[in-house]
C-alpha cells in the first residue's frame, strides 16, 4: 500500500502535473503567480480546497449517486459542493488572514473555477481510486500545483527585471516562459 | 450596444481567449488537433449561447447575493446535456476530450459572459454575445489546433500534408508556446485596427 501511495505521489506532484502536464488551473497559474507570497497562498488555498472538496464528493458520489443510479448528476452536485467550499474557505480566511485576502483579491471566489478543483474530483472516479488514494490523489494535484506555482513565481520575477519585446509584455510571454519551464517537467514523464 | 460591435468585441477586440486569457485550460488541452478543437469549441459555444440567454432571460428573478451559485448551475445543466448527447452521437470525439467536457462548466468565458453581459443586458445582446464570443472561442480553437497539428503531427484533419512532424508542438510545451505567440499577434492585429480608427478620426 505505502507503494502505491508514494507512487500517487510522485505521479500527482511530478509526472503529472496538473498545471504543467494536464493543463488545469491555467488561470490562477498565470494570473496570481506574480510574486511569491500571493502564489504560495493560492497554492495552498487550491491544496485544502481539492482535499475537502475530495473528501466530501467521494462518499456522495459512491453511497448516494451511484446507490439512486443518478451518475449523470455528477457534474452538477459536484460543482454546487466545491463552490460552498469555496466560500466557507473564503470566509476562514477573510477572518483569520486578512493580508492573504487582500492579496488574493479576486482570484479566491475564482478556484471555484479552478479547473484543477474539479478535474481532480473528477479524475479520481476515472482513475478508479479508493476513499484513501483518492484524498492522497488530491493532496499530491494541490501540492504539484503549489509546485508549479512557485517555481513559476521565480521565473516571473525574472521576467520582469529583463527586456522583452514591446507586443510579448504581459501575457504572451507568460506564455513562452511556461512553455519552457513545462519542457523541464516532461523529462519526469515515464519515472512511475 | 451596436450588434456590430458586440460581434468585433466577441471576435477580435476582446476574443475571450487570446485577449482576456479566459478559457485556457481547455484551449491548451484539447488543440492537439484540428478536429478535437472544433469539437470542443463547438461543444463550448453551445453551452455559452445557451446559458447566456436562458440567464438573460431569468435575471430579473436571480437574487443578486446568491446569483453565481444560480448561474453555475445553469450553466452544469447544459453541460450535462451535451455530454449525454456527444456520448450519444460522437463517442469517438466523447473519448477523445475526455474529462475536459465536463470541465466546460469551469470554463472561466462562461461563467465570466453570465457575470458580465447576461445579467445586465437585454435578451437578445446577450444570444447575440454568446454567439460571437462563441465564433470567438471556436476561432481561437481551430487557430491553436490547426497550427499544432500541421507543426506536431505534419497531418491536417487527419490528412497527411507531408510536413515534417516536430512532436514538441503536439505536447505540453508546444501549447503553451502557440498560445503565448499567437496572443502577441493578436495584440499587434488590435493595435493596427485602433491605429486605422485613429486616422479615420473616429
Amino acid at each position: 500500500m505505502a507503494k502505491e501511495i508514494i507512487g500517487i505521489l510522485i505521479t500527482g506532484i511530478l509526472v503529472e502535473n496538473y498545471i504543467l502536464a494536464r493543463f488545469l488551473g491555467i488561470c490562477p497559474f498565470i494570473g496570481v503567480s506574480k510574486d511569491l507570497r500571493s502564489a504560495s497562498g493560492m497554492g495552498i488555498a487550491v491544496t485544502v480546497v481539492m482535499l475537502i472538496a475530495t473528501a466530501f464528493t467521494w462518499p456522495i458520489q459512491t453511497y448516494i449517486l451511484k446507490a439512486l443510479e443518478l451518475e449523470y448528476l455528477q457534474t452538477i452536485v459536484f460543482i454546487l459542493v466545491i463552490a460552498s467550499l469555496v466560500q466557507l474557505t473564503e470566509a476562514i480566511i477573510k477572518r483569520y488572514f486578512p493580508p492573504l485576502y487582500k492579496s488574493l483579491g479576486v482570484y479566491l471566489p475564482l478556484i471555484t473555477t479552478n479547473c484543477a478543483v474539479l478535474g481532480v474530483t473528477l479524475l479520481n472516479f476515472t482513475k478508479e481510486y479508493n476513499y484513501l488514494y483518492s484524498l492522497v490523489n488530491a493532496f499530491a494535484a494541490g501540492m504539484g500545483f503549489l509546485l508549479a506555482m512557485t517555481l513559476f513565481a521565480g521565473v516571473r520575477s525574472r521576467i520582469e527585471e529583463s527586456k522583452v519585446p514591446k507586443r510579448f509584455r504581459g501575457m504572451p510571454i507568460t506564455f513562452v516562459a511556461a512553455s519552457i519551464v513545462s519542457m523541464s517537467f516532461m523529462g519526469f514523464a515515464g519515472i512511475v | 450596444m451596436k450588434k456590430g460591435e458586440i460581434a468585433l468585441n466577441g471576435v477580435l477586440k476582446e476574443n475571450p481567449v487570446f485577449v482576456l486569457a479566459l478559457g485556457t485550460c481547455p484551449t491548451l488541452a484539447v488543440t492537439t488537433s484540428l478536429s478535437n478543437a472544433l469539437g470542443m469549441g463547438i461543444a463550448a459555444a453551445f453551452v455559452l449561447i445557451c446559458s447566456n440567454t436562458v440567464i438573460s432571460i431569468l435575471k430579473k428573478l436571480i437574487p443578486d447575493s446568491i446569483r453565481i451559485p444560480f448561474c453555475i448551475v445553469i450553466i452544469a445543466g447544459f453541460v450535462t446535456a451535451v455530454e449525454m448527447i456527444m456520448q450519444a452521437y460522437v463517442p469517438a470525439l466523447y473519448e477523445a476530450l475526455g474529462i475536459y467536457i465536463p470541465l466546460i462548466v469551469v470554463n472561466c468565458i462562461i461563467l465570466g459572459k453570465a457575470e458580465m453581459f447576461a445579467l445586465k443586458n437585454s435578451v437578445f445582446d446577450s444570444f447575440t454575445d454568446g454567439v460571437f464570443s462563441g465564433l470567438g472561442f471556436i476561432i481561437a480553437l481551430a487557430l491553436m489546433g490547426a497550427v499544432r497539428e500541421i507543426l506536431g503531427n505534419g497531418s491536417i484533419l487527419g490528412y497527411d500534408i507531408g510536413t515534417p512532424a516536430i512532436k514538441i508542438f503536439a505536447e505540453v510545451p508546444g501549447g503553451f508556446l502557440v498560445y503565448g505567440i499567437i496572443a502577441a499577434l493578436t495584440g499587434m492585429l488590435n493595435r493596427c485596427y485602433g491605429c486605422r480608427r485613429c486616422t479615420k478620426g473616429e
